[in-house]
């Protein structure tokens, strides 16, 4: 069943068609994989999805209801959320905080009662901490629980980013090159972190530029250049197709080849 | 008719200080971020040291000169002892820190010269001019082309000047200015010289319409800061358009409507702007990227 | 070594909420012994104002340090809370704890009516805008003068609770001591709340709070309500104490003075705003000595601070105790 459906996306910035008519369709409990040179429009078309930036032209429908220019807050309502390909972390609080503010939507209490901390106050909070150490496990990030968020290793916030999308228990999660700037060994244990997500019926939408992961982990692959959809299938099928292979070695890449060189 | 070219006279010659207490906080805040808050102390500064150099038997022209280069000495200390020393702190504490010289300034001025107001010989006489039915000041063309006059000057140096470019290029990236070899510090310094010297040279200006006291800084740092705002932070053709619409709109409410209530008519006027276009009259909304 | 101790330290009192209840308890401790130094009354009245003015930093650090949001027109709100003291009695024949209420929710009302658009600026756009707010404000209190007494201010009487008549600076002094202990329990208690989560969220990026479902506008009108508040029942109680107002209270300069308490002191220091009001409220007392050069000691302190204790004077200083220990 389509959980998720692009229906001829497009958005230019200053003349520059950022994202230029891409349609994708995305069924549920995937890991789908969203992949293509610099500057194709990967993360635009994130952004779009996720609200921030609004469509020129162009349908985004979740579940069949069409969300195309909702807010972020009230997409995370319906289940969907995201992580940053640059880091977004609430620095000034611990991990675990930083997870407890992904189960907001969750919370029930109101401003008074809390004011006035009242018990269903502590009650809350309680609940909100161990659905937060949870989520906080689910990237074994346990051991970091404490620790202000601003002493994690980029690895850590990368993961600590993930539990929190986790925590607001999205029905699609969208992460942007959670595997950027990680090892191999953190490399591998992503690799093990989102497609246990995944097992668990979380639609798993991936930007990522480490091939070998994508490769490993989608189950379906979506092709961009220059904003436009160049190809789609399965990890052998755009292996394959030669025109995901010249925009990544043919053309491109000899480009960027003769200008190492040069 | 003669009502409407009065008003709008009125309100285009303290729109023109308005503008250059905006565009003052433009050219700092393009080179460092910092938002001055004693940009209207350099006002004051310009009018009060010409009155009292002026007291002090000084001829009126050679005082003008020397309190500009006071203001400048002042700006060049504000920079050097206090934002270089607290580099790196947040836009907030700049902020009070800004506050903390105007507070000073200030207090240093009713200790220095006094609490009273003063005023300073038009120019060109008092006799006012008529103009389809409306008296003008000869006084207020004195400011009008002294405000066209700095801001051709700052428009020349800022396009002709490799020093110029120098500052836009410190403007546009700190960090690329810095890499090509542009000292950023001095750049720095520079604005704030430069700043105090049109905040104070507006003061002299003004003087003779508006009378000058100690604290006639604080009044014209907020207004300023409006216009720049209403124009759009950090644009210099913006500041001079927010000046002269936040003068002229203070004019003709004044006029029109209730003179109690002209500064209310103004903000009420730039709260409608900022809610329509939030970043000002002439910037550019920003694409957010994460 | 630093973890050793806190191992010690029973589970108990780990816990945040009772934590911050001893804070509170200490605050609340020192007013209740300081008055036992006080030589006369001035310096119980010197006192009563500081935490008058506390409470008012305390809600504007809710703002600011808390949802990273700047106001610079917070007076406007004392000015709210001051005047519906002054008038309500003196021309509506209201009781002045009616008034008071009726004070405070005006600001509220107010806040909520100015905040969404207000508060959709960001930066400096939102400084001025708020700066304008507070301008506005303070030209309706000195051109009303039918009610407000213009520019000269108006009297304020003295308010009758219950038919006991509140007078007296020592009694002053324990009402806006208690009142500020309360109110700076409430903001304590925020802090550790699902909104305090999503505010402190909100200061840090906005973006990644509203992908996780904080709703950033709704978050904010909540606070600024909430900081309005604690301005107008601060307004209130500075009229009712000094017995006369005028438009100053809600004046640019005293806006000013709220967000340096808040900074000085230490943006989201809940004793701060307290060390900060302290400051900004006895430093003009102690430097009357100094005569003409008062103005310029005060630039140069607020100067001083800010350069050399950048993050505010109570989380430097606990900085600096904290590297000691450790």
């Amino acid at each position: 069943m389509t959980i998720l459906a692009i229906e001829r996306l497009s958005i230019a910035f200053g003349g520059v068609r950022a994202v230029d008519n891409v349609s994708v369709s995305i069924d549920e409990g995937l890991v789908f994989s969203i992949i293509g040179p610099n500057g194709a429009g990967k993360t635009t078309l994130f952004n779009l999805i996720s609200g921030l930036y609004v469509p020129q032209d162009g349908r985004v429908r979740m579940r069949g209801e069409d969300v195309t220019g909702l807010p972020p807050e009230q997409l995370a309502r319906r289940g969907l959320s995201r992580t940053f390909q640059n880091l977004q972390i609430f620095f000034r609080m611990t991990a675990l905080e930083n997870v407890m503010v992904g189960c907001h939507r969750h919370e029930t209490v109101g401003i008074f009662p809390s004011l006035l901390h009242l018990p269903a106050v502590g009650r809350q909070n309680a609940r909100t901490r161990a659905a937060a150490a949870g989520a906080l496990d689910r990237v074994d990030l346990s051991a970091a629980a404490d620790k202000p968020a601003g002493n994690l290793s980029f690895g850590d916030l990368k993961r600590l980013e993930i539990a929190r999308a986790l925590a607001t228990e999205p029905k699609v999660l969208l992460l942007d090159e959670p595997a950027a700037g990680c090892n191999a060994v953190e490399t591998g244990e992503l690799a093990g972190i989102v497609r246990g997500i995944a097992d668990d019926g979380i639609t798993v939408v991936l930007v990522e530029h480490d091939m070998r992961l994508v490769m490993r982990i989608s189950d379906r692959i979506h092709v961009l250049a220059n904003g436009r959809t160049l190809a789609e299938g399965t990890a052998a099928q755009v292996r394959a197709d030669p025109a995901v292979i010249e925009a990544y070695l043919g053309v491109h890449g000899s480009q960027e080849a003769a200008r190492a060189v040069g | 008719m003669a009502e409407f070219v009065q008003f709008l006279f009125s309100g285009l010659t303290v729109g023109a200080v308005y503008a250059l207490v905006a565009l003052g906080f433009t050219l700092i805040y393009n080179a460092s971020d910092v938002i001055n808050f004693a940009q209207g102390e350099f006002v004051m500064l310009g009018g009060m040291t010409t009155v009292f150099l002026g007291l002090a038997g000084i001829p009126l022209p050679l005082a003008a000169l020397l309190a500009v280069i006071f203001a400048m000495a002042v700006g060049l200390a504000l920079h050097r002892f206090a934002i270089e020393t607290a580099r790196g702190a947040n836009a907030v504490s700049l902020i009070m820190i800004t506050i903390g010289a105007s507070i000073f300034l200030r207090g240093a001025a009713q200790v220095f010269f006094d609490k009273q107001f003063h005023t300073l010989p038009a120019f060109f006489g008092s006799e006012p001019i008529r103009f389809v039915g409306a008296a003008i000041l000869p006084q207020s063309l004195v400011v009008l082309a002294g405000a066209v006059v700095i801001v051709v000057l700052l428009w020349t140096f800022i396009d002709r000047t490799l020093l110029g470019k120098a500052v836009i290029a410190t403007a546009v990236n700190r960090l690329a200015a810095r890499l090509v070899g542009i000292d950023t510090r001095r750049i720095v310094g520079f604005s704030f010289a430069i700043s105090a010297a049109i905040g104070a040279v507006a003061g002299i200006l003004i003087t003779p319409i508006t009378l000058t006291n100690y604290d006639v800084g604080t009044l014209l740092a907020l207004k300023g800061f409006a216009a720049a705002m209403l124009g759009g932070m950090g644009i210099a053709a913006g500041a001079v358009i927010g000046g002269l619409v936040l003068g002229l709109l203070e004019a003709f409410a004044a006029g029109y409507l209730s003179s109690q209530y002209k500064d209310a008519v103004a903000f009420l006027v730039i709260l409608t702007v900022l809610f329509v276009m939030p970043q000002g009259l002439l910037g550019r909304a920003k694409v957010e990227r994460v | 070594m630093l973890r050793h101790t806190a191992d010690r330290i029973p589970a108990v009192l780990r816990r945040p909420f009772v934590q911050r209840l001893s804070a509170i308890a200490v605050i609340a401790v020192i007013a209740i012994v300081i008055p036992a130094f006080f030589p006369s009354t001035y310096y119980y009245r010197v006192a009563a104002l500081v935490f008058v003015f506390a409470i008012a930093a305390i809600g504007l650090n809710l703002l600011m340090g808390f949802a990273g949001q700047v106001s610079l027109g917070h007076a406007g709100f004392m000015g709210i809370g001051a005047y519906a003291v002054a008038i309500g009695p003196t021309h509506f024949n209201i009781p002045s704890w009616l008034s008071f209420l009726i004070g405070a929710a005006l600001s509220a009302f107010v806040a909520f009516i100015v905040g969404r658009p207000i508060l959709r600026l960001k930066g400096h756009y939102l400084a001025v805008a708020t700066l304008g707010f507070g301008l506005l404000l303070a030209i309706v209190f000195v051109n009303e003068a039918r009610l407000t007494g213009g520019p000269d201010g108006m009297l304020v009487p003295r308010p009758v609770l219950f038919g006991w008549s509140v007078r007296g600076t020592e009694t002053w002094y324990w009402i806006a001591a208690i009142s500020f202990v309360f109110g700076a329990a409430l903001a304590a208690n925020l802090i550790d709340s699902p909104t305090g989560r999503a505010l402190r969220a909100i200061h840090d990026s906005e973006v990644a709070a509203r992908v996780l479902g904080v709703d950033v506008a709704k978050q904010k009108l909540v606070i600024f309500i909430i900081s309005a508040v604690y301005a107008s029942v601060a307004g209130s109680y500075l009229a009712a104490f000094n017995g006369h107002i005028t438009p100053d209270v809600s004046g640019f300069l005293r806006s000013i003075e709220l967000v340096a308490m808040v900074v000085l002191g230490g943006i989201g220091s809940i004793a701060g705003s307290l060390v900060g009001a302290a400051l900004l409220v006895m430093l003009p007392q102690v430097l009357t000595f100094l005569h003409d050069y008062e103005q310029m000691v005060l630039g140069l302190v607020v100067m001083g601070v800010m350069i050399f204790l950048r993050a505010g004077i109570v989380p430097s200083i606990a900085a600096a105790l904290s590297r000691r220990r450790a």
